[in-house]
């Protein structure tokens, strides 16, 4: 028998929380290990409460258990105390699903989703009993994969993947298990290094060991294949339409507390509004909506099944769907017998959305959370984010209006170009916010939250040199010292330190790695944990591996420098890029190109797919980037076209409504 | 306006033991929604599911007597006593949670944590002398006090659990240890499984528990489970943890 699990069972009355380790959860597949069959352990690299409800883990999970060639089971980092039981105890990390070890799997396949994992990710590979490094591992070790929006750059972690999949896993993950389950079947012929040629074959998956980085005065200047059969450059992949892809169809319902405890269901993927500071936007283009009849099926039925009162509707806009308003109005008037509420994560800066989640938050009122990211309109539009000042007061005051009290505002600082008048445009708009606040509510309240600015790579800003955690400091002190006396505004920030160990692992080359793993050995596991983070051990690992970080992190790049990332590819014109990033610099917007004409990115024409998009008009609101002077506030008429998706209908012009 | 209110009684057994009581209560409101049981929900800002739950059961012990209250919607059709509710519940409940029985509460009657007195546990512990632990039980049983030290707000006071242990009876027949049968008092001063053992003062290692029933003293000195037998259809009781 291969469960752990009676070694595990007496450890977890010592362990804070055991029911994040039992498994048990509705959705729990059964998953069939055996000859022919490659399995595959998804792991997410944080704690069980932060992992589960991975919407790109879960819908993987599906897909491969519903293949006779494949089975999947889950993990995650286990917490600090159960870690070190296990290590006294000599216990492997082991699935939750039937609590095997982890090493018995063919592949185990890490999510990716914040670059501050990365040191967990070594941990789990060390707890699985798998040599750290890729170059240790043996014909019949596991291969160590990785996924998800931090694989645009996995250089960091190249030294300890034997692969990675950039973009939509749906398809790869079958592409994948046929090469190893064909190299598995006739006897893994060519050894490791054979199933590694041939995995980096696959479009869309990424093999470093095929790869050898050039440095030239202390600089990467170049990343080139080893072999004439493995692609320069690596393209991601990308599924040309969600509706093929209903996926989770069985999400797991956690037996304990997570985040996003709730029904989560995708409505688009990709973004086309072209905030350059966003990766997510920029990387997972073009839009692909997922018909408006299949997300009502997909709630009613995931409702039905799970027993959650509260349904999601997710995507990076999610007022941007087509039709979204009679979505909602199906989905808060179908429910039948018990009360539903919806929650849009990513809520736009408009009254026209106010107006959705007053229809949404009948049941439960609690706060509304807008990103208006910058304080001045400047600022903005260096960022692409065109909201204006009236289109953040409308909303505000439209929610004011409608019963809320409390309001969440977001904002980066550290932004390109910022001065300290941009910086303090923030206190300004929070400060406007609540004297409109007053004239509705007995004591408006307004939480302002700021972060520190990191660069991410394929965005307009991947040249940017950062801010370093001594001027991210200062700039947080000059909001604090402005709004020491402002009543009803509360700010609250994020850790400038972390935020320069998550610019070091975003933008680094290959000698990253040696860092991840300096910082690993000497304890630091956890990163995202503030109580754990420690930017000291990140410095002290810099310099013991003679990496500058000043280069890495604080330094603007050059145009025709190498980027670590440029033997990798996520549709997007490198001069595109560049010459968004110089739009920036000349506070030139651009605007959603849903709806307007195509700029030529290269997320559409590359892969020959279009944005799938079922309304040729912008929807109803503010500015918001469509650059149509829509109507704002209250007096706009809420009420979307809804249109059959067209194949050319995420192009069609439509300057009648300009 | 009368209330409606329905009590069942579930077990608890296996991996899903090691969740907690909190847990249990989310897991409840989902598999009442699942099983399309109409909950009354409270008025309000923040409506919450009429749902009251028993003595938390300390995370990682097992049972065969939880229970739970749930208010009703007062014109609901379907059956509480219908025995496909019991069925419905257990279908719509994870592994390992099995319902047992479930009936409508008579008017009046006061809430579980109010009425249940004690609970009988069932011990297994790991121990050098199951003779020892006999013997050590006898003393306990006869004194006048049984002293525990517990720690509260992170200061640690004595408390005397003699009053609050009714009944101990010592089985030694398991595998690495001694199995307890305990009924102990839930008020005014509650004994936990784990207090019992410590206030023996032999070496004791607390391997597993699991509660057989609660219990509610009546004024005729007798005592009653919160669902009376009658009402029982304990299929599933007394499955092995």
């Amino acid at each position: 028998m291969s469960s752990l699990w009676h070694q595990l069972e007496p450890l977890l009355p010592q362990a804070s929380k055991p029911a994040r380790y039992i498994g048990g959860e509705d959705g729990m597949q059964t998953p069939r290990h055996g000859p022919g069959i490659v399995s595959w352990l998804l792991t997410y690299p944080d704690t069980y409460e932060i992992g589960l409800p991975n919407q790109g883990l879960q819908i993987l999970y599906e897909i491969l258990n519903e293949r006779p060639d494949a089975a999947a089971e889950r993990a995650y980092a286990p917490w600090i105390d159960l870690e070190a039981l296990m290590r006294s105890e000599g216990l492997p990390l082991f699935s939750l699903d039937t609590h095997r070890p982890a090493a018995l799997f063919d592949v185990i396949a890490f999510n990716l989703s914040a670059e501050l994992t990365y040191t967990n990710v070594l941990n789990c590979i060390d707890l699985a009993q798998v040599a750290v490094r890729a170059e240790g591992r043996g014909d019949t070790d596991p291969l160590i994969g990785a996924g998800g929006h931090c694989t645009s750059n996995p250089e960091p972690l190249a030294d300890f993947l034997d692969f990675a999949v950039l973009g939509d896993g749906e398809e790869a993950v079958g592409d994948i298990t046929e090469v190893v389950g064909d190299w598995k079947g006739s006897g893994r012929p060519g050894g490791r290094a054979g199933v590694l040629r041939a995995l980096a074959r696959v479009p869309g998956v990424y093999v470093p060991s095929m790869y050898r980085a050039v440095y030239r005065s202390g600089r990467l200047v170049a990343v080139e294949p080893r072999h004439s059969d493995v692609p320069a450059v690596v393209e991601k992949r990308t599924v040309a339409d969600l509706a093929d892809w209903p996926y989770p169809k069985r999400q797991l319902v956690p037996l304990t507390e997570v985040v996003h405890d709730r029904l989560n269901v995708e409505v688009f993927r990709g973004c086309t509004r072209g905030c350059r500071f966003c990766q997510a936007g920029m990387i997972t283009r073009p839009v692909r909506e997922r018909p408006a009849e299949q997300v009502r099926t997909m709630v009613s039925e995931g409702l039905r099944r799970t027993g959650y009162d509260e349904v999601a509707l997710t995507s990076l806009s999610t007022a941007d769907f087509s039709g979204i308003e009679q979505v909602v109005a199906d989905t808060v008037n179908g429910a039948g017998c018990s009360q539903v509420s919806v929650s849009l994560p990513s809520l736009r800066v408009d009254a026209f959305t106010v107006g959705i989640a007053a229809q949404i938050q009948r049941a439960r009122r609690t706060g509304l959370t807008f990103a208006p990211e910058a304080g001045t309109w400047r600022m903005r539009q260096v960022i692409n984010k065109l909201i204006t000042n009236d289109d953040l007061y409308s909303a505000v005051e439209s929610a004011y209006s409608q019963g809320w009290r409390r309001m969440k505002l977001y904002f980066l600082t550290g932004l390109p170009t910022e001065t300290d008048a941009d910086t303090l445009g923030i206190a300004e708009l929070a400060r406007n916010c609540v004297a409109l606040g007053r004239s509705h509510v007995r004591s408006p309240s307004v939480t302002v939250s700021v972060g520190g600015f990191v660069p991410k790579p394929f965005t307009p800003f991947q040249w940017f040199g950062q801010n370093t955690v001594a001027e991210l400091r200062r700039k947080i002190g000059l909001l604090r010292d402005d709004l020491r006396r402002a009543k009803g505004v509360q700010l609250k920030w994020h850790d400038p330190a972390a935020s320069l160990a998550e610019g070091l692992a975003s933008r680094g080359d290959r000698r990253l790695g040696a860092v991840i793993e300096h910082v690993w050995r000497r304890g630091g596991t956890f990163q995202e944990w503030s109580e754990h983070f420690d930017l000291g051990r990140w410095q002290a690992a810099a310099s013991a591996c003679g990496i500058d970080i000043d280069g890495h992190v604080h330094r603007h790049r050059r145009a025709d420098e190498v980027l670590a990332w440029d033997h990798l590819s996520a549709g997007l014109h490198k001069d595109f890029l560049w010459q968004d990033w110089q739009d920036a610099l000349h506070e030139v917007g651009l605007e959603d190109c849903r709806w307007t004409p195509c700029y030529d990115c290269g997320a559409c024409t590359g892969y020959g797919i279009e944005h799938v998009v079922a309304s040729a008009v912008p929807p109803a609101g503010g500015s918001q980037g469509t650059g149509m002077d829509t109507a704002r506030g209250g007096e706009v008429p809420v009420r979307l076209l809804e249109r059959k998706p067209e194949a050319q209908s995420g192009r069609t012009l439509v300057g009648a409504s300009a | 306006m009368s209330r409606r209110r329905l009590r069942a009684r579930f077990s608890k057994h296996g991996k899903v033991r090691f969740t907690s009581h909190r847990d249990v209560a989310r897991i409840w409101e989902r598999s009442l929604r699942r099983a399309r049981v109409p909950v009354a929900y409270s008025a309000g800002f923040s409506p919450r599911p009429k749902i009251a739950f028993g003595l938390a059961l300390p995370t990682g012990y097992s049972s065969d007597a939880e229970y739970l209250d749930v208010e009703v919607d007062p014109a609901w059709e379907a059956g509480i006593d219908d025995g496909t509710l019991v069925g419905a519940l257990t279908a719509s409940l994870p592994t390992g949670m099995t319902a047992l029985a479930a009936a409508e509460l008579a008017g009046g009657e006061p809430s579980l944590q109010h009425a249940v007195t004690s609970c009988t546990w069932r011990i297994d512990a790991a121990a050098a002398s199951a003779r020892e632990v006999s013997e050590a039980v006898s003393r306990a049983m006869d004194s006048s006090e049984l002293l525990v030290q517990r720690e509260r707000k992170g200061r640690l006071s004595t408390d005397d659990i003699r009053p609050a242990v009714h009944a101990v009876e010592v089985q030694p027949n398991i595998n690495d240890g001694v199995r307890l049968i305990a009924e102990l008092a839930t008020q005014p001063r509650a004994a936990r499984p784990g207090e019992l053992l410590a206030s023996l003062r032999v070496p004791l290692t607390l391997l597993r528990a699991c509660r057989l029933h609660q219990w509610i003293a009546t004024d005729a000195g007798e005592r009653r489970e919160p669902l009376a037998v009658a009402e029982l259809s304990v299929a599933g009781a007394g499955v092995a943890p």
